[in-house]
């Protein structure tokens, strides 16, 4: 399954990456190296063999369905690049 | 005071003989005088540790006081602490001062430990060298031409140039175990589950697992019992009740069953090494375990799984750095997109983009069955060859790491190779298993480790043999030369 530069790019946006057009060739080379090692997967008898999530097999328990964070917005806004009126900046997405 | 452990360490404290202060100074000594060269501390937080240990000595001096009251611990710089810069050895987070506290960092705080500072690290924890850290290479104390491994590079580093007496690290494929084996210190990575990941900055959460490093696995033991527990704010985190592993670790070793799997004795790897771990295994021998020779056929699968597995996870735990909470954001954003993009591909390194990519591609449409799927039903598999195993023994050995420390920048160009270092390792991490490096000598002057595997929640016992291990040899004294 070798990837050439135009899934780069297309994997690079799906990833949110910004990747020059002059990185792809070598990008792709070093993620097919990867994915061609990964492949010995492909050998492995896997038949009926349920998937493994959790090493104990054990699933995200349940709470009650109750308020059980502090507010934290005075000790977490300051931390953040741009901030006003309590509300994280980001550049205009609606006209 | 720097040549003694963090055991002794605590006698000499209980017993007066000098003050946290006078500890702690030492060490901040130490850190000023040799830091410079091996860059194993990103943050050191001289004005709180010594405000701690002045805590520390009032403490003691009541006649009263935790595991860890007055000794000095140095954290990797993963886990959140609050009002000091939490960097994760990433551009990303350079100016993140964390909001609040790790749940480790609280715990062993609780017991009384003065934080030295942060430890170097590779970036975001992807690494076996230390080389991908933003702010730059850590050097390996025994030959400083040499990486310390990772990632808990920076960790083992500092502890074996005795810069602190016990540090953190987290082993998400062998971040523990690699680094403790290349600089000479015994390291523990606990049961999936058994130490809190709460305020641990998340690499591949099904995997991570923080743990104790130190200079003996008596020390690892008397860290553990600080760390380990149930959290509620962990949900993957166990509600198993803590071992006394105190306690546990000097019952002898009559009738312990060694299972030495072929696969960690593979005719490819370097004979000293091979050597080495049998030599160690001879001596535990010597104290009445038996060796068991066995098979775990699917772990030479462990590699392809865990760069699917520990990928996709990356991508999707690492997709939270936007620039828009915290961490970098890139200057004079054209829009929302340009702002997530630049922002990202400016504060991640090469490795980290690497692998963020490499899952986005295994989790993305039409690929999902052929990779996560597939390294999920081989993850079992490599479970199920475990739990064979511990049907028949109670411990597995084998050498911790195929090769000795080796050079600075001799792998960076070829990650394959480097993510072989981690071969022995890894699949611990797939099973959720504890396992330990201790130090078992030296090949060419260089470091070697041997690995204990224990079944889960079995730290106690893993411990108990490597203490034992430690009474009859001294290699986990040694100390390099230059830093004596």
């Amino acid at each position: 399954m070798a990837i050439d530069s135009k899934v780069v790019a297309q994997v690079a946006h799906l990833a949110c990456l910004q990747v020059d057009d002059n990185e792809t060739a070598a990008l792709s080379e070093r993620l097919n190296d990867i994915l061609a090692m990964v492949d010995q997967l492909q050998q492995a008898n896997v038949d009926g063999v349920a998937p493994l999530a959790h090493p104990l097999d054990v699933s995200q328990p349940l709470r009650d369905d109750q308020v059980t964070e502090p507010d934290v917005r005075e000790r977490v806004m300051p931390i953040a690049p741009a901030t006003e009126e309590g509300c994280f900046l980001v550049p205009r997405v609606i006209e | 005071m720097h040549t003694k452990t963090l055991t002794e360490l605590r006698a000499g404290l209980a017993a007066r003989e000098f003050s946290s202060r006078e500890l702690t100074e030492h060490f901040l000594r130490r850190i000023r005088q040799f830091d410079g060269e091996l860059n194993s501390l990103i943050t050191v937080t001289e004005e709180q540790a010594l405000a701690q240990a002045d805590a520390a000595d009032a403490t003691l001096a009541r006649g009263e006081g935790g595991l860890l009251t007055g000794l000095p611990v140095a954290h990797k710089d993963i886990f959140c602490t609050e009002g000091v810069r939490t960097s994760c050895g990433s551009r990303m987070l350079d100016n993140f001062i964390a909001p609040y506290t790790a749940t480790v960092v609280e715990k062993m705080a609780a017991q009384g430990a003065v934080m030295l500072g942060k430890t170097n690290m590779d970036e975001f924890a992807m690494g076996s060298s230390n080389e991908t850290s933003f702010y730059g290479p850590v050097k390996n104390p025994w030959d400083q031409e040499r990486v310390p491994g990772g990632s808990s590079g920076g960790a083992a580093a500092t502890l074996a140039a005795r810069l602190a007496p016990a540090a953190t690290g987290t082993d998400t494929g062998g971040s523990i175990r690699q680094p403790a084996a290349l600089n000479g210190v015994t390291g523990l990575k606990p049961t999936y589950g058994r130490v809190s990941r709460w305020g641990m900055i998340a690499f591949a959460s099904s995997l991570d697992q923080a743990g104790p490093m130190g200079l003996s696995a008596a020390d690892c033991a008397l860290m553990l019992a600080a760390m380990a527990g149930h959290d509620d704010k962990d949900s993957t985190s166990l509600d198993e009740p803590v071992g006394d592993y105190l306690s546990d670790l000097n019952q002898n070793l009559e009738g312990l069953r060694i299972g030495v799997p072929e696969e960690f004795f593979p005719d490819t790897l370097d004979n000293a090494i091979a050597e080495n771990s049998r030599d160690a295994l001879r001596e535990l021998e010597k104290q009445g375990a038996k060796l068991v020779p066995l098979s775990l056929p699917s772990i030479k699968l462990s590699v392809p799984a865990y760069y699917v597995i520990a990928p996709a996870e990356a991508s999707s735990n690492l997709s939270r750095f936007d620039g828009v909470r915290y961490g970098h954001r890139c200057d004079d954003p054209v829009d929302l997109l340009d702002l997530y993009k630049r922002s990202r591909s400016e504060g991640f390194g090469e490795e980290v983009k690497r692998r963020i990519l490499v899952g986005t591609y295994a989790l993305s449409a039409g690929y999902y069955d052929a990779y996560y799927r597939r390294a999920q039903q081989v993850r079992r598999l490599i479970r199920d060859d475990f739990a064979r195993a511990f049907a028949e023994v109670d411990v597995i050995m084998g050498p911790t790491s195929p090769e000795t420390a080796f050079k600075i920048g001799a792998k960076v160009d070829d990650p394959i190779n480097m993510y072989m270092a981690d071969v022995f390792t890894i699949a611990v991490n797939l099973a959720g298993l504890p396992a330990l490096s201790m130090p078992s000598g030296f090949v060419n002057g260089l470091p070697v480790g041997t690995q204990v595997i224990g079944n889960y929640f079995q730290e106690g016992r893993i411990l108990n043999v490597a203490h034992r291990y430690q009474l009859a040899t001294d290699w986990h004294q040694r100390i390099p030369g230059a830093f004596a």
